[in-house]
């Protein structure tokens, strides 16, 4: 028990070193994830739709080395193809989001008064409901697929960036640059855009990284509820749920989609706790 | 007792945020494409019901009374009626309710039960292979789908091995148990990690506190030290956590029970979302955004009871 030394307080990985590893580690794994994504037709051994009646529920051998599902497709042809989509999804979801989340932040903390309240409120509002079941509630309205799961994810997801880039600014907006700038005859929406937002931005694009790991989750989520992708499009969310119903004599059709999500998420993971260590933003 | 004045005020302070989630649960609704009656009432209705629930909608009224209307509804516990069961939305969120409940708190239970421990043992290893371990199961375990480990998990522990149902709730305390111990497993494997990340840096932060050092220079043995000073201390931002996460935690109760089939709220929400059971979503919904607001108060005042210093 002596083994308890005092020593400076850092709640990563501790010192410099630890910190570039994961930032190593996950910036690798991502890459190649990105790097897959882009190659699926010259790296995918078949045709990710092509069934093979002659082959159906093939357990892994070395001409289907994760197997096939019960039309006879290849499963590692398939995770590969999805890698686009999941990747997309996570991805290309949070843009909106993430620039409408940073400048509502961005306006709210400085003008403050009836913006800001009325902005914190709608924050608050949306934060009560419970994030998964907002964005199944707006799907049901606006009816399954991947334009609504983009839509949806752009109501909901705003907020977390509002509100981080909200408290620097907030802090910002005294600064004795920011207050040199407007004594210069700077406009409001120069000195937001150009001193500001600049400084206050990294927080938001740290938990960017995390949030990749929440939208692939609740996309792959969403398409295994038949919320989002449509079958057959490969996509591992669909893989699984299709898989299911031979879970007794083929779990290879589940198993490896799944582990394929955990693995991007991972990358994205170690990203976010790698920048947040290298930039100090551990929360 | 001034510190539990909040338990007062905060009610009051929450109205306009209820109002919000009224409002948009109205929006929600409001937005279904096609006439509001034919949706409420499904394909079939004659011209006497259709006139009642144009009544008591006021949908022949302006938006903004439409909305009073609904508010009216709901103060009353009128939820309106489900197209596909037949019966008041009310009544079929009762029934519902005690399955979800009750993941819901296994789940917590287990999952806290393995993060403390992991945690613990992290925290007092810092820097050697135990704490690489945890940390490695903390950050991978952060991207697990719960749908996907609850598939797994039945593949091992209901198709091989046997040991548990592979859906259901049971009858009874005990069959309850028995049939929700691979949900609720689910749920603790995805929720431990984030409780374990957050549990050993606010451990390795009090760890690092003067009155620890002051401890130790008195000579009191490290073990004491640890779970009479450090631990106690560290139980606060665990529990604050807890309600943080809860909205995430519905989420992830309402796919688990998807892919468990529990009879719970969840599955009714996503059953009434393919069968465009609107009123039962909207009400779901409500009800999920009410439980989060419930937690969070209850949260607050749990750990103004634990923690004399914390005053809101």
């Amino acid at each position: 028990m002596s083994a308890i030394t005092p020593s400076p307080v850092t709640l990563g990985l501790g010192g410099r070193l630890g910190a570039s590893k994961s930032l190593l580690w996950g910036g690798g794994l991502t890459l190649i994830w990105i790097l897959l994504a882009l190659t699926a037709p010259l790296v995918a051994p078949y045709d990710p739709t092509a069934q093979d009646l002659t082959a159906t529920l093939r357990p892994p051998s070395l001409t289907h080395p994760l197997g096939t599902d019960n039309f006879g497709r290849d499963v590692l042809s398939r995770i590969i193809w999805g890698t686009r989509l999941d990747l997309a999804m996570g991805l290309l979801a949070l843009v909106t989001p993430f620039v409408a989340g940073c400048l509502i932040g961005l306006i709210s903390g400085y003008f403050g008064g009836i913006v800001d309240i009325l902005l914190m409120r709608l924050l608050d509002v949306t934060m009560s409901f419970p994030f998964f079941v907002l964005v199944i509630a707006i799907i049901s309205v606006l009816g399954p697929g991947l334009a609504s799961f983009f839509i949806a994810v752009a109501l909901v997801a705003w907020v977390s960036y509002a509100r981080l880039v909200r408290s620097r600014v907030l802090v910002l907006k005294h600064a004795d640059f920011v207050l040199a700038a407007r004594s210069l005859g700077y406009g409001h929406l120069r000195v937001m855009l150009r001193h500001i937002l600049p400084n206050a931005v990294l927080p938001a694009i740290v938990f960017a990284m995390s949030d990749v790991v929440i939208t692939i989750l609740l996309g792959s989520s969403l398409s295994y509820l038949g919320m989002g992708v449509q079958p057959p499009t490969p996509e591992w969310g669909v893989m699984i749920a299709e898989g299911q119903n031979f879970l007794a004599t083929a779990w290879w059709i589940c198993f490896f989609p799944g582990l394929a999500i955990v693995f991007v998420a991972l990358g994205f993971s170690l990203l976010a706790d790698g920048l947040a260590e290298r930039f100090g933003t551990v929360e | 007792m001034d510190r539990f004045r909040f338990v007062l005020y905060r009610p009051l302070q929450l109205v306009p945020v209820l109002f919000g989630i009224s409002l948009v649960s109205f929006v929600l609704v409001q937005s279904i494409p096609g006439d509001p009656v034919r949706i409420l009432l499904g394909v079939r209705g004659t011209a006497e019901v259709i006139a009642k629930v144009r009544a008591q909608y006021g949908l022949d009224e302006p938006v903004l009374v439409q909305y009073f209307y609904f508010l009216k509804n709901l103060a009353e516990g009128e939820f309106g009626r489900s197209i596909i069961y037949k019966t008041p939305v009310l009544s079929l969120i009762s029934t519902r309710i005690a399955p979800t409940l009750f993941l819901l708190c296994y789940g917590v239970l287990m999952a806290v039960t393995i993060a403390v421990p992991l945690a613990v043992t992290a925290s007092i290893n810092r820097g050697r292979w135990l704490d690489a371990l945890v940390r490695s199961y903390s950050t991978a375990g952060l991207g697990l789908p719960a749908f996907w480990l609850g598939i797994v998990l039945i593949i091992v522990f209901s198709l091989r091995l046997g040991w548990f149902p592979v859906s259901g709730y049971g009858r009874g305390f005990f069959e309850h148990l028995h049939h929700l111990f691979l949900p609720a497993f689910t749920i603790a494997l995805a929720l431990s990690p984030v409780l374990i990340r957050n549990l050993r840096a606010s451990l390795l932060v009090e760890l690092e506190a003067d009155h620890i050092t002051a401890a130790r220079s008195r000579g009191l043995p490290e073990r004491r030290i640890f779970f009479r000073h450090v631990f106690r201390n560290s139980l606060i931002p665990t529990i604050t956590l807890l309600g943080v996460n809860i909205g995430w935690l519905i989420g992830g109760t309402v796919v688990v029970e998807q892919v468990f089939s529990v009879p719970g709220l969840g599955s009714l929400m996503v059953g009434s979302i393919f069968a465009r059971d609107y009123l039962v979503v909207q009400a779901v919904t409500l009800i999920f955004a009410c439980g989060v607001i419930l937690t969070n108060f209850l949260v607050d005042v749990v750990s103004v009871a634990l923690d004399p210093r914390i005053v809101l």
